[in-house]
């Protein structure tokens, strides 16, 4: 029974997201598009199945949700900062700096996410990963202390994230 | 004033909102010097801008009777596409040495732009 649910469903969370994007797309809550939502949240995961080898093997979904709204707060607050930098600080009095990121993270989807985080908060974009996935190159726009911004990125996310992807 | 003028008026003020930060997006893009600071402003001030403009529709949207929130699909889309755009924008300044010479990484001998199948990481530190 489990290897059926586990050869039909492949990726669950794949297969809720779809059916949610797709009833979002169509923009009525009925039971017939959430059926054929499921429908296809059911089909598409499993043709594509083949072409996810190494997917995660599950994430902890209250977590993620817990860090989801850290994120959404923390782009809030640091999209005021960097408005407050563009429309005051001097190009000369701006500091800007690469940050390296060592990684603690081993997926591909957890650094994925771990750099999307990184650059959605802004005064930080992620630039590139080094060739072996060690270590994440980080800009940072005005900072006097790149080891603080490594920490923080360490400590706030990356620490998280670790709890999220099993 | 009816509960329906009142919620016009915060779609108004989010309206506000988001055509500020997409302004001061516009203003880092024009004012910035460095090519990898100028990438800061627009991919993310911009975003929440959006955000807001999307937040102001939904508003108005339900306020006229129709309320929609598939524009929480665009906004969901757009938080997952920006940083990836940021990303390929910054892979190119790094590739076409446009910006400051990145640290090396701590573990792994260079950064994966960077890193080319014939050459060592020695070389492609030199410039072209």
């Amino acid at each position: 029974m489990a290897r059926a649910l586990n050869w039909l469903f492949p990726h669950p969370v794949l297969t809720l997201l779809l059916t949610v994007v797709w009833t979002l797309l169509q923009n009525n809550i009925s039971a017939g598009m959430v059926v054929f939502g499921l429908i296809l949240g059911t089909i598409i995961p499993r043709m594509t199945a083949v072409w996810w080898p190494d997917r995660p093997r599950g994430i902890r979904a209250f977590k993620f949700l817990k860090y989801m709204l850290i994120v959404l707060w923390d782009i809030l607050v640091a999209n005021v900062q960097v408005a407050w930098i563009v429309l005051t600080r001097p190009n000369s009095k701006l500091r800007p700096a690469w940050v390296v990121v060592p990684l603690d993270l081993k997926q591909p989807e957890a650094i994925t996410v771990l750099a999307g985080t990184i650059t959605l908060t802004p005064g930080t974009v992620s630039a590139d990963i080094s060739s072996e996935g060690h270590s994440l190159l980080v800009h940072s726009l005005d900072t006097d202390d790149p080891d603080a911004v490594r920490d923080e990125i360490k400590s706030r996310y990356e620490a998280r994230l670790k709890e999220i992807f099993l | 004033m009816t509960f329906d003028a009142i919620l016009v008026y915060i779609a108004g003020v989010w309206l506000l909102i988001g055509a500020i930060f997409a302004l001061v997006g516009a203003i880092g893009l024009l004012r910035f010097t460095d090519s990898m600071t100028r990438l800061h402003a627009p991919t993310k001030v911009g975003t929440v801008g959006i955000g807001a403009l999307l937040l102001a529709a939904i508003i108005h949207a339900s306020v006229s009777g129709d309320g929609t929130i598939h524009e929480v699909l665009i906004m969901a889309f757009l938080f997952v596409t920006a940083p990836i755009s940021a990303n390929f924008i910054a892979k190119v300044h790094i590739h076409r040495r446009s910006c400051e010479t990145p640290p090396v990484p701590l573990k792994d001998p260079t950064w994966s732009t960077l890193a080319t199948t014939d050459e060592t990481p020695e070389q492609t530190k030199v410039e072209v």
